[in-house]
């Protein structure tokens, strides 16, 4: 893989944003302008073997700190980013160790055309076959390193190309990812439809994905009745994907769809089979002022798209494959994230959001809020092709067949949800949840263990002081007879707005079967809000799990120490 | 060669932060223009968002965001008079990605909101914006440049939301 940062690319970077910003600066009529942000989040470990933090940090300390600046002059626009882990965080993928600047753009608009080289973050409809994002609290970036042109020739019709390889750490993927969108506002577009009740809009978009050739071997086995023994697969250099996508709403109702379709796309994700891979994600939904409702329904079979076939974990993915499940905030509500299984996956998800009107018998004085959710998702059902492989899913074949409406027999994931939120009176607020959760934490973990089901309760109250203080208490329940049992959690916060926030909080898990092992893991914070910075303090012990943000996630190893973090934007 | 760089990114700083400063009110920056939608899935220019002349609020926030929905249910509860008493306007702009993007809408309308509700699925608004975290509040005022902005909620914090949005009216600085 070549350097990600070459000598010309900083000249090139340099110049483009220099010029402009001297240009600017001789004539401010244009208003040039600068805005940014910075975070550092900073970690001190202590050795703690009981909670399984027995490995010292021999830096003692480790942080990751990013910070972005973002130049704007009339039609033109600037930024970069610059990034350093010294060393990453525990958690984060070592391979970020280092500091530089793996992000830039330049961008200028020029009547119908807007043109960006350098870094690019982009989404092709709902992300089925294209989806570039930074989520740096969990370490991720896929950005395109390249170009994107958008053309919008008359006003409902957006057409966009992009162009470029994938960030890779602090290198870049040697895959070539190129593709096109055109997006159609037919309210725009027809002059009788502007003022129409139905809103329509349709896209589609087309991706391609170049790699050189490898050697890659097949394993041996015999697929009906020939043997094959470690000959070489012929890889595809071009994998191409393309993906059309419907809005519609008509008064309250609204019916939005994508459908995704991967050309054989051998890889080390998929067992290298020859298999097309397929999306289809839709939506119902139902709103009116007091009342929401939707139901969402997904099917996913081999559908990981990276520009890199031999495998590379969580980095180079170039579409982005949503998971159909609520995300968790609550401490032990979110103990078990589900994240998308992009290779076989059938779901259905369906949310109801009421409120109580005011002043009346359940509604009190302030209304009362209702939600209910409820998420089923079971694997695909697929049929062996060949009854004499060794494999369930053979190597270097289409691997097998699977109808298109065919639920699998295999439990991901259930859940169902019920939010209440009530005021009683101008200084006190109640929040209460009950989750059901069913996890497949052999499918979804790789962790080799029965399916749990799991109850949990929250309880979150808020009780105001005065106008500007405020104690909020949120107890937590779950149980369990599966995994480490039931789990305890409790938290008391007290805050003085808009600057000051202090936490205590304890995670114990009470039911779990070894006596030995019921840890508990107490936590204490303190922050300071000034405008737009922000210094948070908090010393404690944080339990080994997962933690996801919008469909990414990331593993947090146990740890017990010390954290510092600083936010701040100008 | 990456001092050249950052040499010359500290130059233009300087500079653009000179002509900043000249202002006669604190203005920390104007509205970038980036895509968004709404939530009947029109594409919106961000830095036409407009609110005839006065003051509006922009609040950064995401279904799955607890603080966040907290403030905005806080400024449901008086929106009603902040809209008679100021003509205020809130633009809530959700960064929701297509894995929650559907819960938008639904979870708006079951909480009886009257914002104007914005959706950024790939957060390039929150980049423009130069967002860290949600929620991450702005004042503008009617000229469309930013005079203010908070990030984080505790309750109570929303009285000093408005009381900004008070100054901007009775035209006194903001202090920062």
């Amino acid at each position: 893989m070549k350097t990600y940062f070459s000598t010309f690319t900083i000249l090139l970077a340099t110049f483009i944003i220099l010029i402009p910003a001297l240009l600017t600066a001789q004539n401010n009529s244009v208003g040039s302008q600068v805005n940014g942000n910075f975070q550092m989040d900073a970690q001190y470990y202590r050795v703690d073997s009981a909670i399984g933090a027995e490995m010292p940090v021999p830096e003692k300390m480790l942080m990751n700190s990013w910070t972005n600046i973002t130049y704007m002059a009339g039609n033109f626009n600037a930024g970069l980013r610059y990034e350093t882990y010294l060393n990453p965080v525990n958690g984060y993928d070592p391979r970020y160790k280092g500091t530089g600047i793996p992000y830039w753009f330049v961008d200028y608009k020029a009547g119908q055309i807007q043109v960006t080289a350098g870094h690019i973050y982009d989404q092709f409809g709902s992300g089925l076959i294209f989806r570039t994002y930074e989520e740096h609290n969990l370490g991720y970036d896929n950005s395109l390193n390249g170009i994107r042109v958008k053309f919008a020739p008359v006003k409902g019709i957006e057409l966009k190309g992009i162009y470029g390889n994938q960030r890779f750490y602090w290198e870049k993927g040697r895959g070539i990812v190129r593709g096109g969108d055109a997006d159609f506002n037919i309210n725009d577009l027809i002059s009788s439809m502007e003022q129409s009740k139905l809103r329509l809009q349709l896209g589609g978009s087309f991706i391609s994905k170049y790699e050189e050739d490898e050697q890659i071997f097949n394993k041996y086995d015999t697929v009906n009745g020939i043997v094959k023994d470690n000959e070489p697969l012929v890889i595809p250099l071009n994998v191409a994907a393309a993906a059309g996508r419907f809005n519609m709403i008509y008064g309250n109702v609204g019916l939005s769809g994508e459908y995704a379709l991967k050309i054989n796309d051998p890889n080390d994700h998929n067992d290298y089979i020859y298999k097309n891979g397929q999306a289809l994600l839709m939506t119902l939904s139902y709103n009116k002022q007091g009342l929401g409702a939707f139901v969402q329904a997904k099917r996913l079979d081999n559908m990981t798209y990276k520009s890199i076939r031999t495998g590379a974990d969580k980095a180079l993915d170039i579409n982005y494959l949503p998971a159909i499940t609520r995300q968790q905030t609550y401490t032990l509500a979110a103990l078990y994230p589900y994240g998308t299984i992009p290779n076989s996956e059938m779901g259905i998800q369906a949310q109801v959001n009421y409120k109580i009107k005011k002043n009346t018998l359940l509604g009190g004085h302030y209304g009362t809020d209702l939600a209910i959710n409820f998420t089923a998702i079971n694997s695909i059902a697929k049929e062996k092709i060949a009854a004499d492989s060794i494999f369930a899913i053979p190597n270097g074949t289409l691997g097998y067949t699977s109808s298109f409406f065919a639920i699998g027999d295999t439990k991901y994931y259930r859940d169902f949800i019920v939010e209440i939120g009530h005021k009683f009176s101008k200084s006190f607020k109640l929040n209460f949840t009950y989750m059901y959760e069913g996890f497949n934490i052999k499918e979804i973990q790789n962790h080799d263990a029965p399916y749990i089901h799991a109850n949990i309760f929250v309880v979150d109250m808020t009780y105001k002081i005065t106008s500007t203080q405020a104690i909020r208490v949120e107890s937590q329940l779950l149980i369990t007879k599966e995994d480490e049992g039931n789990w305890v959690y409790g938290l008391a916060e007290y805050s003085v707005a808009p600057k000051w926030f202090f936490s205590i909080a304890d995670l114990w898990n009470s039911g779990n079967s070894d006596n030995n092992k019921r840890y508990h893991y107490p936590m204490v914070a303190v922050a300071y809000n000034n405008d737009a910075n922000r210094i948070q303090l908090s010393y404690g012990r944080q339990r080994e799990g997962v933690v996801c943000v919008g469909g990414v996630c990331r593993n947090v190893p146990a740890a017990n120490g010390f954290t510092i973090s600083i936010t701040s934007s100008f | 060669m990456k001092n050249i760089l950052i040499a010359a990114l500290l130059l233009f700083t300087g500079i653009t932060v000179l002509a900043q400063e000249t202002g006669a009110d604190k203005v920390l920056f104007k509205l970038p223009g980036v895509t968004v939608t709404d939530l009947k899935g029109t594409k919106i220019n961000t830095d036409k968002l407009f609110n005839e002349g006065k003051p509006f609020i922009i609040s950064f926030w995401a279904t799955w965001c607890k603080p966040c929905v907290k403030e905005l249910t806080a400024i449901a509860d008086v929106y009603e008079d902040w809209q008679t008493e100021t003509g205020v306007k809130v633009y809530a702009v959700s960064i929701d990605d297509s894995r929650s993007s559907a819960q938008v809408k639904t979870l708006v309308n079951g909480k009886g909101w009257t914002y104007d509700v914005l959706l950024d699925q790939n957060a390039d608004f929150k980049r423009a914006m130069n967002v860290n975290a949600v929620p991450h509040t702005f004042v503008v005022n009617g000229k469309g440049e930013i005079v203010w902005q908070h990030t984080s909620y505790s309750d109570g914090a929303e009285l000093d939301l408005i009381n900004v949005v008070r100054r901007l009216n009775a035209g006194e600085p903001i202090a920062h």
